[in-house]
């Protein structure tokens, strides 16, 4: 029920509902405002034609108009990847072919092997050796100087491409630490005192008479591998002794087990997993981090 | 119903006043503006406004603006300024690609855009200034849309004539003639347009380089767009929509409004001199009566159609083309010139009461205007000369904190930026002060000279630093942490930059 009631002071008819006595001009609705409105409609009609639109169910479960230009979002995406991949694949073939060497001295090539090595770092590296390469009990700290296997690029390189300890990889870099005490090797009084000779090799606090009597010990059992002075041998990949640096710890309970219970830590060969271009990388990335050699 | 029958009563009693009194009548009959009051219901079609030709000091003072403020923005992107071999000439250029802006001897970073920051405060601080001077000075002489309008507005003359000319022409039908006319005119008026665009895009690229690519249709297309964009832009709002644009879509004049008081110099009709207005015959007498002798050449020739007489109003942007046209008809009835003037409030009242007018400028909102305007002027004095050219900043490895080498030192890692603003690449050597014992070093793959930096001109780089301290030392810092300074000077300008940063050892 309406009654058009005309209001006076502008002269313009009312809805007709009153709302507690409250009443609503009925002005037309701007000109501009209506047509823009229609033209709106118009455009999504020819949205519908034309673009992804209209769910609906078939027999085989829910499809959607696909629309006349065959827009697909995931192309979209697909081709991004495509064009960044080309946009860097002329810099990552360099990097794979070139000598190691010489990329170090290209600039432009540096920055792009560093920031593809810390990438590829974050994702395959940083679970074992730690976000910032600072590595923790039996995974080493690639940011310092200490290198069982040797620092140079080459070396990293093969160490990254091979392993260690890698059972699928032939190639793998292979050494042991035997487990003297578990094996029966060597007794516990005689564990305890080459532990103590170690403790003097590394310029630490130990006991004096127990270490006289471990020379004789390490003499017979250790300096196979690790040297005469206890520095190391790279070749075998026995550690140098007489750092300050530990990958199992440095006091005489870590040194004891290591003696003991031996050492087998495991690194991945790399070479199946990533192309050979992301390995360079990543061997310019960690030779960069402060402890490589030349 | 009787008040629905008053209202139609009144309302027809008004029509028949003014029937006859056509907006746009001839020469010399009765004109009702077409903006005002009376002849504005709420959803009235747009009626269009003919302004009329005027002479006089203001449309002179008008005709100066517009030529230097256009001379401005046109020649503006031709200027040149060297600034050596690998930087563009141009002397006021906005390289959004290489992230500065140059502005003659000026050359701002991005992290620099508060120097722009600045030229805006004191550009909006200037406009108060004025504006609670003298009014809508902006917004009648030197707004891009009134000079364009007017620009616009004076090339519609020159193809369809003055007033009454165009209003014929509007109502004739459809001839050769008035085809020719239109169609020169608004030719005319997209040339300019695409000339306005084009000087636009120019302040964002190399002029000539742009101008050649234009002409042999090479040009980047965001130039197209952006080109097309402003010249459609200037076409329909200086063409088409005229005193639209000021009416209803620009928010100035509703701010402007309240940045006058009743000592700011307006654009005034004065009452007191003026009412009682009516018409007036060659050798009557004066007396009585007002100078105003409804001669509506006020409403003829304002480019609003507004009527100046009704008193301060939105609309009216202060062009003072009335005052013009009001002095050459006084002039004609040999009567003095300002019945329409720049005035103010006050004075009208001090006229009423019979005291002398007099003009209040120096009033406590223009000092206050005037004293921050100073105030940001000078600090923006003092940042612009305090600006250097080489900026330096370090920061401290946090994954890992420190590390401990072979032989039982810490070593700690940085990252130095240095940036080189000058023209030239410049060589930079890094040391470090303030730690006793450290040694400074680079990582093995930098290459030779430990310790200096190569950056190019107008570049930054990024070097990587180490500094180790033996183990007694390290494990001597008090609380694990020592202030050091890295030190890094230009080797040719000796100009030295420090910033100091921290150590970090394990001791606690």
């Amino acid at each position: 029920m309406s009654e058009k009631h005309k209001d006076d002071v502008t002269g313009v008819e009312t809805t007709g509902h009153t709302w507690d006595g409250i009443r609503e001009l009925n002005n037309p609705l701007p000109k501009w405002w209506v047509y823009t409105f229609y033209a709106c409609i118009l455009w999504s009609f020819a949205y519908w034609v034309v673009m992804p639109t209209w769910p609906y169910l078939t027999g085989d479960g829910w499809t959607y108009t696909q629309g006349v230009i065959g827009y697909e979002q995931r192309n979209i995406v697909t081709n991004e990847l495509a064009a960044v991949a080309e946009g860097r694949s002329g810099a990552m073939e360099q990097i794979a072919t070139m000598p190691l060497e010489e990329i170090a001295n290209d600039p432009a090539l540096m920055e792009v092997a560093l920031g593809a090595g810390k990438a590829a770092f974050g994702d395959n590296c940083a679970p074992c050796h730690g976000s910032g390469a600072q590595g923790s009990k039996g995974f080493p700290n690639l940011n310092d100087d200490d290198w069982i296997w040797g620092g140079t690029l080459d070396d990293i390189h093969t160490t990254l491409l091979h392993g260690i300890r890698w059972d699928a990889d032939d190639e793998t870099r292979l050494n042991i630490m035997m487990a003297y005490g578990r094996d029966g090797i060597l007794n516990r009084s005689e564990i305890s005192d080459v532990a103590e000779y170690v403790l003097l090799l590394s310029g630490q606090p130990h006991d004096g008479e127990a270490a006289v009597r471990g020379t004789a010990v390490f003499e017979s059992q250790c300096v196979a591998c690790h040297g005469d002075a206890g520095t190391g041998n790279r070749e075998l990949g026995a550690p140098n002794l007489t750092d300050a640096i530990w990958l199992y710890g440095g006091d005489k309970e870590a040194i004891v087990e290591t003696v003991s219970n031996g050492r087998s830590g495991v690194m991945p060969a790399w070479g199946t997993r990533l192309d050979e271009g992301t390995i360079r990388s990543l061997t310019l990335f960690v030779h960069s981090l402060g402890g490589g050699e030349k | 119903m009787t008040d629905t029958a008053t209202t139609l009563e009144r309302l027809a009693a008004e029509a028949a006043a003014t029937a006859g009194a056509s907006p746009h009548g001839e020469e010399g009959e009765r004109y009702t503006a077409v903006n005002s009051e009376k002849n504005r219901p709420l959803y009235a079609s747009r009626v269009k406004v003919y302004p009329k030709l005027v002479h006089g000091t203001f449309r002179r003072l008008k005709w100066l603006v517009m030529a230097v403020t256009l001379t401005i923005y046109y020649v503006t992107p031709w200027l040149r300024w060297d600034r050596g071999p690998n930087l563009p000439d141009q002397a006021v250029l906005l390289d959004f690609p290489a992230r500065r802006f140059y502005f003659f001897f000026l050359e701002i970073w991005p992290q620099e855009f508060y120097y722009v920051t600045g030229l805006l405060i004191l550009a909006a601080l200037g406009l108060f200034l004025v504006t609670s001077v003298a009014g809508r000075v902006w917004c009648g002489y030197a707004c891009p849309q009134t000079v364009w309008t007017d620009l616009f507005i004076h090339v519609e003359r020159f193809f369809e004539g003055d007033r009454a000319k165009r209003i014929r022409l509007d109502k004739s039908p459809w001839s050769a003639g008035k085809l020719a006319r239109k169609a020169g005119k608004h030719l005319t008026w997209v040339l300019i347009a695409l000339a306005t665009g084009g000087a636009w895009v120019f302040y964002f690229a190399d002029a000539p380089t742009l101008a050649g690519q234009f002409l042999t249709f090479d040009a980047p297309s965001a130039a197209y767009l952006f080109v097309g964009l402003f010249a459609l832009t200037t076409y329909l709002l200086g063409g088409i929509a005229r005193e639209q644009v000021c009416i209803y879509m620009c928010p100035w004049p509703r701010i402007q409004g309240a940045m006058f008081d009743e000592e700011s110099l307006l654009v005034s009709y004065k009452e007191d001199r003026g009412e009682t207005r009516g018409p007036h015959k060659k050798g009557a007498s004066w007396e009585g009566r007002g100078d105003c002798i409804d001669c509506g050449q006020c409403v003829a020739a304002c480019p609003m159609g507004i009527d100046i007489r009704d008193g301060m109003q939105l609309e009216c942007i202060q062009c003072a083309l009335c005052i013009d046209a009001c002095d050459e008809i006084m002039d004609r009835v040999e009567r003095p010139r300002g019945l329409i003037a720049y005035d103010t409030f006050r004075n009208q009242e001090r006229r009423r009461a019979g005291e002398t007018p007099r003009l209040n400028i120096l009033r406590p909102r223009t000092i206050l205007y005037s004293v921050v305007l100073a105030l940001v002027a000078a600090i923006m004095l003092v940042a612009l000369s305090n600006r250097t050219t080489l900026d330096v900043s370090v920061l401290a490895d946090r994954n890992p904190l420190f590390v401990q080498l072979s032989d039982g030192s810490i070593r700690n890692g940085y990252q130095v930026k240095i940036v080189n603003k000058e023209h030239s690449e410049r060589i930079f050597r890094v040391s470090i002060d303030g730690l006793e014992g450290a040694i400074l070093t680079r990582p093995a793959l930098a290459g030779e000279g430990t310790a200096t930096v190569i950056v190019e001109a107008d570049k930054l780089e990024n070097a990587r630093f180490f500094v180790s301290l033996p183990a007694e030392r390290a494990a001597a810092i008090k609380g694990g942490e020592a202030d050091f300074d890295f030190v890094v000077t230009d080797t040719e300008s000796g100009k030295i930059a420090t910033r100091s940063t921290t150590f970090r050892g394990p001791g606690k």
